[in-house]
Protein backbone atom coordinates (compact mmCIF):
# COMPACT_ATOMS: atom_id res chain seq x y z
CA UNK A 1 0.00 0.00 0.00
CA UNK A 2 2.62 2.51 1.13
CA UNK A 3 4.97 1.57 -1.74
CA UNK A 4 2.22 2.01 -4.31
CA UNK A 5 1.33 5.41 -2.86
CA UNK A 6 5.02 6.34 -3.01
CA UNK A 7 5.34 5.44 -6.70
CA UNK A 8 2.13 7.27 -7.53
CA UNK A 9 3.17 10.45 -5.69
CA UNK A 10 6.74 10.23 -7.02
CA UNK A 11 5.41 10.08 -10.59
CA UNK A 12 3.27 13.11 -9.89
CA UNK A 13 6.25 15.01 -8.46
CA UNK A 14 8.30 14.31 -11.57
CA UNK A 15 5.46 15.30 -13.91
CA UNK A 16 4.76 18.52 -12.04
CA UNK A 17 8.44 19.48 -11.84
CA UNK A 18 8.77 18.92 -15.60
CA UNK A 19 5.71 21.13 -16.10
CA UNK A 20 7.44 23.86 -14.07
CA UNK A 21 10.17 23.95 -16.73
CA UNK A 22 7.99 23.49 -19.80
CA UNK A 23 5.16 25.87 -18.92
CA UNK A 24 5.25 28.95 -21.16
CA UNK A 25 3.68 31.28 -18.64
CA UNK A 26 5.77 32.06 -15.53
CA UNK A 27 2.64 32.17 -13.34
CA UNK A 28 1.77 28.64 -14.47
CA UNK A 29 5.33 27.59 -13.64
CA UNK A 30 4.92 28.86 -10.08
CA UNK A 31 1.55 27.12 -9.72
CA UNK A 32 3.10 23.83 -10.87
CA UNK A 33 5.91 24.39 -8.39
CA UNK A 34 3.30 24.73 -5.64
CA UNK A 35 1.83 21.37 -6.70
CA UNK A 36 5.35 19.88 -6.68
CA UNK A 37 5.84 21.08 -3.11
CA UNK A 38 2.49 19.58 -2.19
CA UNK A 39 3.64 16.16 -3.44
CA UNK A 40 6.81 16.62 -1.33
CA UNK A 41 4.57 17.15 1.70
CA UNK A 42 2.90 13.82 0.95
CA UNK A 43 6.35 12.20 0.71
CA UNK A 44 7.25 13.52 4.18
CA UNK A 45 4.00 12.14 5.58
CA UNK A 46 4.83 8.74 4.03
CA UNK A 47 8.21 8.90 5.79
CA UNK A 48 6.38 9.56 9.09
CA UNK A 49 8.05 12.97 9.35
CA UNK A 50 4.89 14.85 10.26
CA UNK A 51 6.55 17.98 11.55
CA UNK A 52 8.69 18.36 8.44
CA UNK A 53 5.60 17.75 6.30
CA UNK A 54 3.55 20.45 7.94
CA UNK A 55 6.47 22.91 8.02
CA UNK A 56 7.09 22.28 4.31
CA UNK A 57 3.38 22.96 3.82
CA UNK A 58 3.40 26.24 5.77
CA UNK A 59 6.79 27.65 4.77
CA UNK A 60 7.17 26.57 1.14
CA UNK A 61 3.58 26.33 -0.05
CA UNK A 62 2.05 28.94 2.20
CA UNK A 63 4.72 31.62 2.42
CA UNK A 64 7.58 31.39 -0.07
CA UNK A 65 5.44 30.50 -3.07
CA UNK A 66 2.96 33.27 -2.20
CA UNK A 67 5.90 35.69 -2.38
CA UNK A 68 7.03 34.21 -5.72
CA UNK A 69 3.53 34.60 -7.10
CA UNK A 70 3.35 38.10 -5.65
CA UNK A 71 6.56 39.21 -7.38
CA UNK A 72 5.60 37.60 -10.71
CA UNK A 73 2.18 39.24 -10.64
CA UNK A 74 3.82 42.62 -10.03
CA UNK A 75 6.32 42.08 -12.87
CA UNK A 76 3.46 41.04 -15.20
CA UNK A 77 5.75 39.10 -17.55
CA UNK A 78 4.41 38.08 -20.94
CA UNK A 79 5.69 37.07 -24.33
CA UNK A 80 6.25 40.61 -25.61
CA UNK A 81 8.52 41.64 -22.77
CA UNK A 82 10.54 38.41 -22.79
CA UNK A 83 14.02 39.11 -24.18
CA UNK A 84 14.83 37.06 -27.30
CA UNK A 85 17.81 34.77 -26.84
CA UNK A 86 20.57 34.60 -29.43
CA UNK A 87 21.48 31.21 -30.99
CA UNK A 88 24.89 31.35 -29.30
CA UNK A 89 23.27 31.34 -25.85
CA UNK A 90 21.04 28.43 -26.88
CA UNK A 91 24.07 26.38 -28.05
CA UNK A 92 25.93 27.15 -24.82
CA UNK A 93 22.84 26.08 -22.88
CA UNK A 94 22.61 22.77 -24.73
CA UNK A 95 26.31 22.02 -24.09
CA UNK A 96 26.01 22.88 -20.38
CA UNK A 97 22.87 20.75 -20.03
CA UNK A 98 24.58 17.85 -21.81
CA UNK A 99 27.55 18.06 -19.42
CA UNK A 100 25.15 17.91 -16.46
CA UNK A 101 23.40 14.84 -17.88
CA UNK A 102 26.77 13.05 -18.43
CA UNK A 103 27.83 13.84 -14.86
CA UNK A 104 24.52 12.61 -13.45
CA UNK A 105 24.62 9.36 -15.46
CA UNK A 106 28.25 8.82 -14.41
CA UNK A 107 27.47 9.25 -10.72
CA UNK A 108 24.29 7.16 -10.87
CA UNK A 109 26.07 4.31 -12.68
CA UNK A 110 28.47 3.76 -9.80
CA UNK A 111 25.67 3.94 -7.23
CA UNK A 112 24.19 0.63 -6.15
CA UNK A 113 20.87 -0.12 -4.50
CA UNK A 114 21.53 -0.50 -0.79
CA UNK A 115 19.34 -2.42 1.59
CA UNK A 116 16.50 -0.23 2.92
CA UNK A 117 17.51 2.11 5.70
CA UNK A 118 15.78 1.22 8.96
CA UNK A 119 15.43 3.96 11.55
CA UNK A 120 16.31 3.00 15.10
CA UNK A 121 13.46 5.19 16.28
CA UNK A 122 10.52 5.33 13.81
CA UNK A 123 8.98 8.25 15.71
CA UNK A 124 11.97 10.52 15.08
CA UNK A 125 9.97 12.82 12.81
CA UNK A 126 7.40 13.65 15.49
CA UNK A 127 7.57 17.14 16.98
CA UNK A 128 8.59 16.05 20.46
CA UNK A 129 11.53 13.87 19.37
CA UNK A 130 12.70 16.33 16.73
CA UNK A 131 12.65 19.14 19.28
CA UNK A 132 14.69 17.10 21.77
CA UNK A 133 17.26 16.33 19.05
CA UNK A 134 17.47 19.93 17.84
CA UNK A 135 17.74 21.51 21.28
CA UNK A 136 19.94 18.73 22.70
CA UNK A 137 22.89 17.40 20.66
CA UNK A 138 22.41 19.87 17.78
CA UNK A 139 21.90 23.03 19.83
CA UNK A 140 24.98 24.87 18.56
CA UNK A 141 24.39 24.33 14.80
CA UNK A 142 20.72 25.18 15.30
CA UNK A 143 21.46 28.48 17.03
CA UNK A 144 24.21 29.31 14.52
CA UNK A 145 21.82 28.82 11.60
CA UNK A 146 19.32 31.14 13.28
CA UNK A 147 22.08 33.77 13.56
CA UNK A 148 22.77 33.30 9.84
CA UNK A 149 19.10 33.95 9.05
CA UNK A 150 19.12 37.03 11.28
CA UNK A 151 22.20 38.36 9.46
CA UNK A 152 20.46 37.81 6.10
CA UNK A 153 17.39 39.65 7.36
CA UNK A 154 19.41 42.62 8.60
CA UNK A 155 21.23 42.69 5.27
CA UNK A 156 17.96 42.76 3.34
CA UNK A 157 16.63 45.65 5.43
CA UNK A 158 19.92 47.53 4.96
CA UNK A 159 19.84 47.06 1.17
CA UNK A 160 16.31 48.44 0.96
CA UNK A 161 17.28 51.43 3.12
CA UNK A 162 20.39 52.44 1.15
CA UNK A 163 18.66 54.89 -1.21
CA UNK A 164 17.33 56.88 1.70
CA UNK A 165 20.79 57.37 3.22
CA UNK A 166 22.32 58.62 -0.04
CA UNK A 167 19.49 61.03 -0.79
CA UNK B 1 -9.16 -0.42 8.58
CA UNK B 2 -12.53 -1.90 9.38
CA UNK B 3 -15.59 -0.67 7.54
CA UNK B 4 -17.32 0.57 10.72
CA UNK B 5 -14.47 3.06 11.20
CA UNK B 6 -14.75 4.29 7.62
CA UNK B 7 -18.54 4.65 7.83
CA UNK B 8 -18.29 6.44 11.18
CA UNK B 9 -15.75 8.95 9.83
CA UNK B 10 -17.72 9.38 6.61
CA UNK B 11 -20.89 10.25 8.52
CA UNK B 12 -18.95 12.62 10.78
CA UNK B 13 -17.36 14.40 7.80
CA UNK B 14 -20.73 14.69 6.05
CA UNK B 15 -22.42 16.08 9.17
CA UNK B 16 -19.64 18.61 9.85
CA UNK B 17 -19.60 19.65 6.21
CA UNK B 18 -23.37 20.09 6.23
CA UNK B 19 -23.34 22.05 9.48
CA UNK B 20 -20.59 24.39 8.31
CA UNK B 21 -22.43 25.08 5.05
CA UNK B 22 -25.71 25.74 6.86
CA UNK B 23 -24.02 28.01 9.40
CA UNK B 24 -22.25 29.88 6.60
CA UNK B 25 -25.59 30.20 4.78
CA UNK B 26 -27.36 31.61 7.81
CA UNK B 27 -24.37 33.83 8.59
CA UNK B 28 -25.29 35.81 5.48
CA UNK B 29 -28.81 36.22 6.91
CA UNK B 30 -27.44 37.02 10.37
CA UNK B 31 -25.06 39.58 8.91
CA UNK B 32 -27.92 41.47 7.31
CA UNK B 33 -30.10 41.23 10.41
CA UNK B 34 -27.25 42.35 12.70
CA UNK B 35 -26.43 45.21 10.34
CA UNK B 36 -30.10 46.19 10.32
CA UNK B 37 -30.29 46.04 14.12
CA UNK B 38 -27.14 48.13 14.57
CA UNK B 39 -28.39 50.70 12.06
CA UNK B 40 -31.93 50.77 13.44
CA UNK B 41 -33.52 49.15 10.36
CA UNK B 42 -35.61 46.01 9.90
CA UNK B 43 -33.43 44.00 7.49
CA UNK B 44 -34.75 41.21 5.26
CA UNK B 45 -38.26 40.22 6.35
CA UNK B 46 -40.13 39.25 3.15
CA UNK B 47 -39.12 35.61 2.47
CA UNK B 48 -40.86 33.49 5.10
CA UNK B 49 -41.41 34.48 8.75
CA UNK B 50 -38.74 37.06 9.83
CA UNK B 51 -37.16 36.58 6.40
CA UNK B 52 -35.84 33.19 7.48
CA UNK B 53 -35.86 31.88 3.88
CA UNK B 54 -33.77 34.79 2.60
CA UNK B 55 -30.50 32.72 2.24
CA UNK B 56 -32.35 30.19 0.05
CA UNK B 57 -33.67 33.01 -2.14
CA UNK B 58 -30.15 34.47 -2.36
CA UNK B 59 -28.68 31.10 -3.29
CA UNK B 60 -31.30 30.58 -5.98
CA UNK B 61 -30.60 34.04 -7.34
CA UNK B 62 -26.85 33.29 -7.51
CA UNK B 63 -27.49 30.07 -9.46
CA UNK B 64 -29.91 31.70 -11.91
CA UNK B 65 -27.68 34.66 -12.83
CA UNK B 66 -25.88 34.74 -16.15
CA UNK B 67 -22.38 33.33 -16.00
CA UNK B 68 -19.82 35.61 -17.59
CA UNK B 69 -16.21 34.65 -18.26
CA UNK B 70 -14.18 37.58 -19.63
CA UNK B 71 -12.60 36.79 -23.04
CA UNK B 72 -9.16 38.06 -22.01
CA UNK B 73 -9.11 36.05 -18.78
CA UNK B 74 -7.24 32.83 -18.15
CA UNK B 75 -10.20 30.47 -18.38
CA UNK B 76 -8.98 27.52 -16.31
CA UNK B 77 -7.55 29.57 -13.46
CA UNK B 78 -10.57 31.88 -13.53
CA UNK B 79 -12.77 28.90 -12.70
CA UNK B 80 -10.24 27.28 -10.36
CA UNK B 81 -9.93 30.40 -8.16
CA UNK B 82 -13.32 30.32 -6.40
CA UNK B 83 -13.20 26.52 -6.12
CA UNK B 84 -9.83 26.70 -4.42
CA UNK B 85 -11.08 29.42 -2.07
CA UNK B 86 -14.01 27.26 -0.96
CA UNK B 87 -11.86 24.11 -0.66
CA UNK B 88 -9.27 25.81 1.56
CA UNK B 89 -12.06 27.21 3.72
CA UNK B 90 -13.66 23.79 4.25
CA UNK B 91 -10.64 21.57 4.98
CA UNK B 92 -9.85 23.44 8.20
CA UNK B 93 -12.77 21.73 9.95
CA UNK B 94 -11.00 18.34 9.82
CA UNK B 95 -8.90 18.75 12.98
CA UNK B 96 -11.27 20.76 15.19
CA UNK B 97 -12.55 18.73 18.18
CA UNK B 98 -16.30 19.31 18.20
CA UNK B 99 -16.98 17.49 21.45
CA UNK B 100 -15.77 14.84 23.88
CA UNK B 101 -16.38 11.22 22.79
CA UNK B 102 -20.06 10.24 22.67
CA UNK B 103 -21.46 6.85 23.65
CA UNK B 104 -23.89 5.80 20.90
CA UNK B 105 -25.32 2.23 20.78
CA UNK B 106 -22.59 0.86 23.08
CA UNK B 107 -19.81 2.42 20.99
CA UNK B 108 -17.67 5.43 21.90
CA UNK B 109 -17.38 7.78 18.97
CA UNK B 110 -14.90 10.69 19.00
CA UNK B 111 -16.42 13.89 17.66
CA UNK B 112 -13.29 14.84 15.72
CA UNK B 113 -12.44 13.75 12.20
CA UNK B 114 -8.73 13.36 12.81
CA UNK B 115 -6.66 14.00 15.93
CA UNK B 116 -3.28 14.57 14.26
CA UNK B 117 -0.48 15.50 16.64
CA UNK B 118 0.36 18.68 14.69
CA UNK B 119 -3.25 19.95 14.60
CA UNK B 120 -2.41 23.56 15.42
CA UNK B 121 0.19 23.69 12.64
CA UNK B 122 -2.28 22.09 10.22
CA UNK B 123 -4.79 24.89 10.91
CA UNK B 124 -1.99 27.37 10.40
CA UNK B 125 -1.06 25.74 7.07
CA UNK B 126 -4.65 25.80 5.83
CA UNK B 127 -4.92 29.47 6.77
CA UNK B 128 -1.75 30.28 4.84
CA UNK B 129 -3.06 28.35 1.82
CA UNK B 130 -6.35 30.25 1.82
CA UNK B 131 -4.88 33.25 0.02
CA UNK B 132 -4.23 31.28 -3.20
CA UNK B 133 -7.91 31.28 -4.16
CA UNK B 134 -7.97 35.08 -4.00
CA UNK B 135 -4.60 35.50 -5.73
CA UNK B 136 -5.31 33.11 -8.59
CA UNK B 137 -8.81 34.49 -9.15
CA UNK B 138 -7.60 38.07 -9.04
CA UNK B 139 -4.77 37.44 -11.49
CA UNK B 140 -6.78 35.28 -13.89
CA UNK B 141 -9.48 37.98 -14.21
CA UNK B 142 -6.97 40.09 -16.20
CA UNK B 143 -8.27 43.25 -14.59
CA UNK B 144 -6.01 45.83 -12.94
CA UNK B 145 -8.26 46.30 -9.94
CA UNK B 146 -8.55 42.55 -9.37
CA UNK B 147 -4.77 42.19 -9.60
CA UNK B 148 -4.19 45.02 -7.12
CA UNK B 149 -6.66 43.41 -4.77
CA UNK B 150 -4.97 40.00 -5.10
CA UNK B 151 -1.61 41.57 -4.29
CA UNK B 152 -3.09 43.36 -1.29
CA UNK B 153 -4.60 40.11 -0.04
CA UNK B 154 -1.24 38.32 -0.35
CA UNK B 155 0.77 40.95 1.48
CA UNK B 156 -1.87 41.31 4.18
CA UNK B 157 -2.05 37.57 4.80
CA UNK B 158 1.72 37.12 4.95
CA UNK B 159 2.12 40.06 7.36
CA UNK B 160 -0.56 38.92 9.78
CA UNK B 161 0.42 35.24 9.65
CA UNK B 162 3.65 36.14 11.44
CA UNK B 163 1.93 37.80 14.38
CA UNK B 164 -0.63 34.97 14.47
CA UNK B 165 2.09 32.32 14.62
CA UNK B 166 3.94 34.19 17.36
CA UNK B 167 0.77 34.51 19.45
CA UNK B 168 0.19 30.75 19.11
CA UNK B 169 3.77 30.03 20.26
CA UNK B 170 3.05 31.67 23.64
CA UNK B 171 -0.01 29.43 23.98
CA UNK B 172 1.99 26.33 23.04
CA UNK B 173 4.57 27.14 25.71
CA UNK B 174 1.76 26.66 28.24
CA UNK B 175 0.00 23.67 26.74
CA UNK B 176 3.10 21.62 25.76
CA UNK B 177 1.22 19.98 22.90
CA UNK B 178 0.26 20.69 19.28
CA UNK B 179 -2.82 18.47 19.32
CA UNK B 180 -6.03 20.50 19.36
CA UNK B 181 -7.85 17.73 21.23
CA UNK B 182 -5.33 17.80 24.10
CA UNK B 183 -5.34 21.61 24.21
CA UNK B 184 -9.13 21.60 24.61
CA UNK B 185 -9.08 18.80 27.21
CA UNK B 186 -6.57 20.75 29.31
CA UNK B 187 -9.12 23.55 29.66
CA UNK B 188 -11.51 21.36 31.67
CA UNK B 189 -14.19 23.30 33.53
CA UNK B 190 -13.10 26.89 34.08
CA UNK B 191 -9.39 26.66 33.19
CA UNK B 192 -9.81 28.44 29.88
CA UNK B 193 -6.62 29.59 28.16
CA UNK B 194 -7.94 33.11 27.66
CA UNK B 195 -7.59 33.67 31.42
CA UNK B 196 -3.85 32.93 31.19
CA UNK B 197 -3.21 34.37 27.72
CA UNK B 198 -5.40 37.49 27.37
CA UNK B 199 -2.84 39.37 25.29
CA UNK B 200 -2.16 36.33 23.10
CA UNK B 201 -5.88 35.96 22.48
CA UNK B 202 -6.24 39.63 21.54
CA UNK B 203 -3.40 39.36 18.99
CA UNK B 204 -4.78 36.09 17.64
CA UNK B 205 -8.24 37.59 17.25
CA UNK B 206 -7.03 40.70 15.41
CA UNK B 207 -5.00 38.48 13.08
CA UNK B 208 -8.05 36.26 12.48
CA UNK B 209 -9.96 39.32 11.32
CA UNK B 210 -7.12 40.10 8.91
CA UNK B 211 -6.76 36.51 7.67
CA UNK B 212 -10.47 36.17 6.90
CA UNK B 213 -10.47 39.56 5.10
CA UNK B 214 -13.20 40.84 7.38
CA UNK B 215 -13.78 44.49 8.25
CA UNK B 216 -11.91 46.53 9.44
CA UNK B 217 -9.24 44.69 7.40
CA UNK B 218 -11.29 44.00 4.24
CA UNK B 219 -8.88 45.97 2.04
CA UNK B 220 -8.84 43.35 -0.76
CA UNK B 221 -12.49 44.18 -1.42
CA UNK B 222 -12.36 47.88 -0.68
CA UNK B 223 -15.11 49.23 -2.99
CA UNK B 224 -14.07 52.86 -2.80
CA UNK B 225 -10.64 52.10 -4.26
CA UNK B 226 -10.93 48.80 -6.13
CA UNK B 227 -14.51 48.60 -7.52
CA UNK B 228 -15.28 45.13 -6.11
CA UNK B 229 -11.79 43.87 -5.39
CA UNK B 230 -10.58 40.46 -6.52
CA UNK B 231 -14.09 39.35 -7.55
CA UNK B 232 -14.86 42.37 -9.76
CA UNK B 233 -15.08 40.19 -12.90
CA UNK B 234 -16.99 37.35 -11.27
CA UNK B 235 -20.69 36.71 -11.63
CA UNK B 236 -23.20 34.02 -10.80
CA UNK B 237 -22.26 31.17 -8.44
CA UNK B 238 -18.51 31.74 -8.84
CA UNK B 239 -19.01 35.05 -7.05
CA UNK B 240 -21.22 33.14 -4.63
CA UNK B 241 -18.34 30.75 -3.91
CA UNK B 242 -16.03 33.63 -2.98
CA UNK B 243 -18.62 35.20 -0.69
CA UNK B 244 -19.47 31.83 0.81
CA UNK B 245 -15.80 30.99 1.40
CA UNK B 246 -15.52 34.17 3.47
CA UNK B 247 -18.37 33.06 5.73
CA UNK B 248 -16.98 29.53 6.11
CA UNK B 249 -13.59 31.05 6.97
CA UNK B 250 -15.31 33.14 9.60
CA UNK B 251 -16.99 30.03 11.03
CA UNK B 252 -13.74 28.04 11.09
CA UNK B 253 -11.71 30.83 12.68
CA UNK B 254 -14.45 31.34 15.28
CA UNK B 255 -14.26 27.61 16.04
CA UNK B 256 -10.45 27.77 16.32
CA UNK B 257 -10.59 30.76 18.66
CA UNK B 258 -13.25 29.10 20.80
CA UNK B 259 -11.25 25.85 20.93
CA UNK B 260 -7.80 27.34 21.56
CA UNK B 261 -8.69 30.11 24.01
CA UNK B 262 -12.29 29.81 25.20
CA UNK B 263 -12.34 26.22 26.36
CA UNK B 264 -14.01 24.56 23.35
CA UNK B 265 -16.69 22.22 24.64
CA UNK B 266 -15.77 22.79 28.31
CA UNK B 267 -18.02 24.79 30.60
CA UNK B 268 -18.16 25.37 34.36
CA UNK B 269 -20.08 22.64 36.18
CA UNK B 270 -19.53 20.11 33.38
CA UNK B 271 -18.69 17.29 35.82
CA UNK B 272 -22.05 17.42 37.58
CA UNK B 273 -23.76 17.74 34.20
CA UNK B 274 -21.91 14.60 33.02
CA UNK B 275 -23.33 12.65 35.99
CA UNK B 276 -26.80 14.04 35.47
CA UNK B 277 -27.10 13.62 31.67
CA UNK B 278 -25.15 10.39 31.19
CA UNK B 279 -22.41 9.53 28.67
CA UNK B 280 -24.56 10.13 25.57
CA UNK B 281 -26.21 13.48 26.21
CA UNK B 282 -23.52 15.22 28.28
CA UNK B 283 -20.94 15.33 25.43
CA UNK B 284 -23.65 16.47 23.02
CA UNK B 285 -24.56 19.25 25.45
CA UNK B 286 -20.84 20.20 25.47
CA UNK B 287 -20.95 20.35 21.67
CA UNK B 288 -23.98 22.63 21.89
CA UNK B 289 -22.03 24.88 24.27
CA UNK B 290 -19.15 24.91 21.76
CA UNK B 291 -21.50 25.96 18.98
CA UNK B 292 -22.92 28.65 21.26
CA UNK B 293 -19.41 30.05 21.67
CA UNK B 294 -18.83 29.88 17.91
CA UNK B 295 -22.07 31.78 17.24
CA UNK B 296 -21.05 34.39 19.80
CA UNK B 297 -17.77 34.89 17.91
CA UNK B 298 -19.57 35.11 14.56
CA UNK B 299 -21.81 37.77 16.08
CA UNK B 300 -18.67 39.57 17.30
CA UNK B 301 -17.22 39.52 13.76
CA UNK B 302 -20.39 41.22 12.50
CA UNK B 303 -20.60 43.65 15.39
CA UNK B 304 -17.04 44.83 14.66
CA UNK B 305 -17.80 45.12 10.95
CA UNK B 306 -20.53 47.68 11.55
CA UNK B 307 -18.66 49.50 14.33
CA UNK B 308 -15.09 50.12 13.17
CA UNK B 309 -14.40 51.79 9.80
CA UNK B 310 -11.98 50.24 7.32
CA UNK B 311 -8.25 50.82 7.88
CA UNK B 312 -6.05 52.62 5.40
CA UNK B 313 -3.42 50.36 3.82
CA UNK B 314 -0.41 51.92 5.56
CA UNK B 315 -2.28 51.79 8.88
CA UNK B 316 -2.87 48.08 8.31
CA UNK B 317 0.83 47.43 7.68
CA UNK B 318 1.91 49.60 10.62
CA UNK B 319 -0.45 47.78 12.97
CA UNK B 320 0.76 44.38 11.78
CA UNK B 321 4.51 44.92 11.70
CA UNK B 322 5.08 47.62 14.31
CA UNK B 323 2.22 46.89 16.66
CA UNK B 324 1.23 43.25 16.77
CA UNK B 325 4.57 41.52 16.08
CA UNK B 326 6.54 43.28 18.89
CA UNK B 327 3.57 42.74 21.24
CA UNK B 328 3.46 39.04 20.36
CA UNK B 329 7.24 38.69 20.95
CA UNK B 330 6.88 40.46 24.32
CA UNK B 331 4.04 38.08 25.14
CA UNK B 332 6.28 35.07 24.39
CA UNK B 333 9.07 36.44 26.61
CA UNK B 334 6.69 37.17 29.51
CA UNK B 335 5.05 33.74 29.21
CA UNK B 336 8.46 32.03 29.11
CA UNK B 337 9.76 33.91 32.16
CA UNK B 338 6.60 33.22 34.18
CA UNK B 339 6.68 29.51 33.29
CA UNK B 340 10.37 29.33 34.25
CA UNK B 341 9.67 31.02 37.61
CA UNK B 342 6.73 28.71 38.35
CA UNK B 343 8.78 25.61 37.53
CA UNK B 344 11.67 26.85 39.72
CA UNK B 345 9.57 27.31 42.86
Amino acid sequence: MSTQVFYFVATLSIIFSLMVIFAKNPIHSVLYLILTFFTFTVHYVLLNAQFLAVVNFIVYMGAIMVLFLFVLMLLNLNKETEPSKSPLIKIVGVIAGGCLVVTLIGSLKSASITSPLILKNPGLGLVENLGKELFGPFLLPFELSSLLLLAAMVGAVLLSKRDEVEA
Amino acid sequence: MDSAFVIEKFILVAVIFGISLVIAMYSTYAERKVAAYLQDRLGPDRAGPFGILQPLADGLKMFMKEEIIPTSSNRFLFIAGPGLALLCACIGTAVIPWGSPVLIAGKTIPLQVSDINVGVLYIFGVVSLGVYGVMIGGWASNNKYSLLSAIRAASQNISYEIAMGLSIIALLLMTNTLSLKEIVDQQHGWRWNVLYQPLGFLIFMVCSFAETNRAPFDLPECETELIGGYHTEYSSMKLGFYLFAEYINMFVSSAVMAALYWGGYNYPGMDSMAVWLGPTWAPLFGTAVFFGKICAFIFFFMWVRWTIPRFRYDQLMNLGWKGLIPLAIANIIITGVVIAIIEKF
